[in-house]
């Protein structure tokens, strides 16, 4: 009976294969020979990467199941999905630790083929379509952000509003294209569900098979040895010969190693998913709710961070300028350095280059969890002032302390260590400001701080600076002015209680 | 083999009936694929051709001007003229209103000259502060700090029987600060 059974199996897969003609070109491609030394650990990248995009296909369809991709609407769907389907919180939660988790492995994928020298001949096509699937999956990082659509969504969409406004003569044009009309509404989101849920997804997919194709046509990049050297003359040969003596067949040889790493990668996805729960939505789309401080998700913060921190007359011809030089250098590299060295061993301009972007996007993203640059919006309402600092004060000198916190000057400066660090700490400010300085920076503003003279009576400004002068260290008297303390002594001749 | 050559007088020389098919056959689709483009592009364009002229701003009613008193400045809402049945709340849009004297006002946009965050006003300090890079304005709109680049947008605003109309209806961007009165020096605060 059951060998029977086998016969009839075996036959129903001839008749199939006979009509699909797939079993042949399937064998070949999962046995083709690889260099053994590519069963390696760090090239388990690429099809995580992969392994993750099918998730994300998978999450993203079931999220499509309930969610309504209506500015009227988007927002309470997320919320029903988050509370009233069974088990929607999680596969949403899936699908945004999946988004970050696809950036992550895409990025990582990038920089260790970049350090194995896999981007050199014949692989400079497959580099080429690697770094149009960055773009991509950073295309759907930003547009999986306007999906859930909520304040930091819609204000989002206003700051990438604001960029592309930039562009010189197309700019308004370009801002209604991107809109889909003349503000953030109804017509955006749908626009952003299309790229989303279409568009992207379908080249995505159409790209990553070619990605695909060149890695099983190219073969796998060999371990980059110290002193081989790449040679556009030579090296088909030599690679074949590689596979031929010291290489093994794919299946089952490597392909177990990308197997493991891919249901670690999708137990990691669902343990945070697990842990962390889904992404907001924060506050409901309502452009009237203004108390909010938008920021972007977490790949873009760097963004955030540079934009906040570049002079303002260098902030437009950076942003049209060094992405499109960025995107323009990546699709170069390979047709730049297309051969030679491999090995990491032996680019040291390689390597230093790695961990100066990799340093700079980590420093700039740090910064932006910080955000020294915002405003504390209710420090001047909600931080005390230290105790010490009002303790043994003067009626005017508490009267400062007062206009001090009314006047918002907390928003922007801390004391205490509490309030906000857009400008300097004052904790020690008499130290380094006389009283006249300070008067003067008061009414004058300066530096990047406003002018207080239109806002503050003399009498404020009076007792605020008395306030101001009594911030400095115990251990440590506040600065004076040297000419003018010898001017007021001269002009009262009798006073000789100047140290 | 041999009787390979008997059609070639035909195909070099002449056109032949299977190369006239091939040509007529592209020449077909090119006029298919102008038909089907003009259309898609216009539909893709639709939002930018619309908005051409003044296309997308008209008058819209902010209250009474009583409910602004004088010297002070106050947030303002009022529904974007152009509205799409899918819009939800995001066509409801905020401005702040300062009245400097009983028929003068300046009307401000929500948005930061900078990148468009909503900014708030502190009247105790006369700032506008922006809570995401950190822009602050002066109480006439002007540019105190931070990265913005010039003052507030502003709306153009008259008053009719005693109530406050602005032209709006787009959002202002630094390309494209609409129908703002940006060009009129604002005075130094």
């Amino acid at each position: 009976m059951r060998v029977i059974n086998m016969d009839t199996i075996k036959k129903i897969g001839a008749w199939f294969d006979h009509r699909l003609q797939l079993a042949e070109p399937i064998r070949e491609a999962a046995e083709h020979r690889v260099p053994k030394n590519t069963a390696s650990w760090f090239y388990v990248f690429g099809s995580a990467a992969l392994t993750v995009f099918l998730l994300q296909l998978v999450t993203g369809i079931l999220l499509a199941l309930i969610y309504v991709p209506s500015a009227g609407e988007a927002w309470s769907s997320l919320q029903a999905l988050n509370h009233q389907v069974a088990l929607g919180w999680f596969v949403r939660a899936m699908h945004g630790w999946g988004s970050n988790f696809m950036v992550a492995i895409v990025l990582i994928h990038m920089t260790q083929v970049f350090l194995f020298g896999a981007h050199k001949y014949p692989r400079e096509l497959t580099w080429v379509v690697g770094v149009l699937l960055l773009l991509m999956t950073l295309g759907m990082a930003f547009t999986g952000q306007i999906m859930r659509f909520d304040q930091d969504a819609y204000w989002g969409l206003g700051i990438g509003a604001s960029i592309a406004s930039r562009v010189p003569i197309l700019g308004p044009a370009v801002v209604k294209l991107m809109l889909g009309g003349p503000i953030i509404a109804g017509a955006t989101l749908s626009r952003f569900f299309a790229l989303h849920v279409f568009v992207i997804p379908g080249m995505l997919i159409a790209f990553v098979s070619l990605h695909l194709l060149m890695v099983l046509k190219l073969g796998i990049n060999e371990w980059p040895m110290p002193g081989r050297i790449v040679k556009r003359a030579t090296y088909d040969a030599e690679y074949h010969a590689l596979t031929k003596s010291d290489g093994a067949p794919f299946v089952p040889y490597a392909i177990w190693k990308d197997m493991f790493f891919a249901a670690f990668i999708i137990l990691a996805v669902a343990a945070c998913a697990y842990y962390f729960g889904p992404f907001g939505p924060t506050g409901q789309p309502d452009p009237t709710i203004i108390q909010t401080a938008p920021k972007p998700d977490y790949f873009f913060l760097w963004l955030y961070a540079l934009l906040s921190l570049l002079p303002p007359s260098m902030e437009t011809p950076f942003l049209l300028i060094v992405p499109p030089l960025v995107i323009l250098g990546l699709i170069l590299l390979p047709f730049l350095s297309g051969e030679g060295e491999k090995s990491w061993k032996r680019r040291p301009i390689a390597v230093i280059t790695v961990l100066m972007i990799a340093i700079t996007l980590g420093t700039f993203t740090r910064m932006a969890q910080l955000a020294p640059w915002s405003p504390r919006m209710n420090a001047w309402s909600s931080d005390p002032v230290p105790d010490p600092y009002i303790h043994g004060t003067t009626a005017l000198e508490r009267q400062g302390a007062l206009v001090f916190q009314v006047k918002q000057c907390r928003n922007c400066h801390s004391i205490g260590d509490t309030g906000g660090q857009r400008g300097p700490a004052l904790d020690a400010v008499a130290v380094r400001l006389t009283r006249d300085q300070l008067i003067r920076q008061v009414i004058q503003g300066g530096g990047n701080m406003p002018a207080y003279g239109n806002n503050l009576s003399p009498a404020e400004t009076t007792a605020l600076v008395a306030f101001l002068e009594t911030l400095h260290p115990a251990t440590q008297g506040p600065a004076r002015d040297a000419a003018r303390d010898l001017v007021v002594s001269e002009s009262k001749p009798k006073s000789t209680t100047q140290p | 083999m041999s009787t390979m050559p008997v059609k070639d007088s035909s195909s070099d020389s002449a056109l032949s009936r299977r190369g006239f098919f091939m040509k007529l056959g592209i020449v077909f689709n090119g006029l298919a694929a102008i038909v089907l483009t003009v259309p898609i592009a216009r539909f893709l364009l639709s939002s930018v051709s619309r908005g051409q002229g003044k296309g997308y701003l008209s008058w819209v009613n902010l209250g009474e001007v009583a409910n602004f008193p004088e010297g002070q400045t106050r947030m303002a809402t009022f529904r974007n003229p152009f509205v799409m049945p899918t819009d939800g709340k995001t066509v409801d849009t905020a401005c702040w209103v300062r009245r400097i004297a009983a028929d003068k006002f300046q009307v401000f946009a929500i948005n930061c000259a900078h990148l468009g965050c909503p900014v708030r006003w502190f009247p105790q300090s006369g700032l506008f502060m922006c809570p995401c890079h950190g822009g602050a304005y002066y109480r006439d709109g002007s540019r105190a700090s931070g990265p913005p680049e010039r003052g507030l947008f502003e709306y153009p605003y008259k008053i009719e029987n005693g109530v406050l109309t602005i032209n709006a209806g787009q959002l202002p961007t630094p390309g494209d600060p609409v129908a703002s009165l940006s060009s009129k020096k604002v005075p130094c605060a």
